[in-house]
């Protein structure tokens, strides 16, 4: 079962509520930290690392001896990542995608892959929690190979939540493809809405099943339960503007952890989506 | 030697665009035989990433060994001084002021791209 958490833009408590959601699980659980740019689950989760893999793209590399200059694969590449000059085709690894076509299209055979390292993917465990991050490296721009070998670490067998980067950009869409249900975290403001549609046309395009999750409810307007009513989306928890949420955090303490109510709001939640999967 | 320059015109009159690698087009120009040459930077104005470096290519490929420009950013740099292009800078208003610059000495050579990526 893999439960995917996204929000329309940053700043919804989108990795707050995957921690949570994650401590109040019961039994093994992994969370998988998909916010390659900026990791953040591990503030809240605090665990041992159990190993660390480094994640490389190939990249093209030209044998000058081969080339001679026909110019085919800068012609090929859409990314513009090979300008052939004499006296030796220059390469722009951080322009590259590494989709493998120039070594495809040179007929001289003179072009070959070779890794290029973009990040890490690390493995942290903490009780009953697998914690599964990607780390990119500092001037990579390259965020959808690295989201996939996160996802490629997680074991199938058992559940599974996904915290997603903020936004609705090609690295949110890759780390919510395949999951099974989709949470979208908002807060009832009228930005919040307005990023929540954009978010809800997104997982509508993906056809993936969702459900809204109203943090810090109480502190804003109703329209963002009315747009829901009116568009039939279910909102599976509100999570009131409590004072001593924040209190906690501001101490490193999750909500489930600091206050019990919440942790059986959780466990509720939890509950409710089990049933509409296994649905 | 031909000289490359970047131009939104036809001829040396025209005026001098300021950026490499979204120049309109390239003027090349041959002091020897006087013969001007124009080639079009059109395809690489709306890339979406690289345009620097395909406007590079374009002018290595012009058989330039001297650009004159305003301003080049660092990819576009690096594809000029791996073809052993000259690259120099100027704020000269026209392709012929430019020229004049040049053919006096008054230009030093770019050593580095004068600009941060993404300028192009
Ligand atoms: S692998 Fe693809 S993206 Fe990379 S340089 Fe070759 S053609 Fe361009
Ligand atoms: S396609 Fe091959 S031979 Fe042609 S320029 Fe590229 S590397 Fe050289």
């Amino acid at each position: 079962m893999i439960i995917a958490i996204a929000s329309g833009k940053g700043g919804t408590g989108k990795t707050t509520l995957a921690a949570n959601l994650a401590k109040s699980w019961e039994g093994p659980v992994q969370l998988l930290d998909c916010d390659v740019e900026e990791p953040n689950a591990h503030l809240f989760i605090r665990g041992t690392k159990l190993e660390e893999t480094s994640v490389g793209v190939p990249v093209p590399v030209i044998d000058p001896a081969l080339c001679n200059l026909c110019g085919d694969c800068g012609r090929f590449c859409r990314y513009n990542a090979i300008a052939v000059v004499k006296p030796l085709p220059v390469i722009f690894p951080e322009l590259c995608h590494g989709c493998g076509g120039c070594s495809l299209v040179c007929p001289r055979k003179a072009i070959s892959e070779k890794q290029r390292r973009i990040g890490v993917v690390e493995t942290l465990e903490s009780g009953d929690i697998i914690l599964i991050q990607g780390r990119l490296d500092v001037g990579v721009s390259l965020v959808p190979p690295l989201i996939k070998a996160v996802k490629a670490r997680l074991d199938p067998a058992l559940p599974a939540i996904l915290d997603a980067p903020p936004g609705t950009s090609c690295p949110v869409v890759t780390t919510i493809r395949g999951a099974d249900y989709v949470l979208l975290v908002t807060e009832p403001t009228p930005f919040g809405l307005n990023d929540l549609a954009i978010a809800v046309d997104m997982v509508r395009e993906l056809k993936l099943p969702f459900g809204v999750i109203i943090n810090r409810a109480g502190s804003g307007d109703e329209r963002v339960n009315v747009f829901c009513r009116e568009q039939d989306i279910p909102i599976l928890l509100e999570i009131p503007d409590d004072r001593r949420i924040a209190e906690a955090y501001s101490r490193g303490v999750l909500m489930v952890d600091a206050l019990p109510e919440y942790r059986k709001m959780f466990l509720g939640l939890i509950d409710c989506l089990m049933k509409t999967i296994s649905k | 030697m031909k000289i490359a320059f970047t131009t939104s015109g036809d001829n040396l009159e025209a005026l001098l665009d300021s950026r490499f690698g979204r120049a309109p087009k390239f003027l090349i120009y041959d002091p020897e035989t006087k013969i001007i040459e124009v080639i079009d930077n059109k395809q690489n104005l709306n890339a979406v990433q690289g345009a620097g470096i395909q406007s590079a290519s374009m002018v290595a490929q012009s058989g330039a060994q001297v650009l004159v420009t305003g301003h080049c950013g660092p990819k576009a740099f690096q594809v000029l001084k791996a073809a052993g292009i000259k690259v120099y800078n100027t704020d000269a208003p026209t392709v012929a002021e430019a020229l004049k610059r040049y053919q006096a000495g008054q230009l030093a050579e770019a050593k580095d791209s004068d600009v941060e990526g993404h300028w192009v």
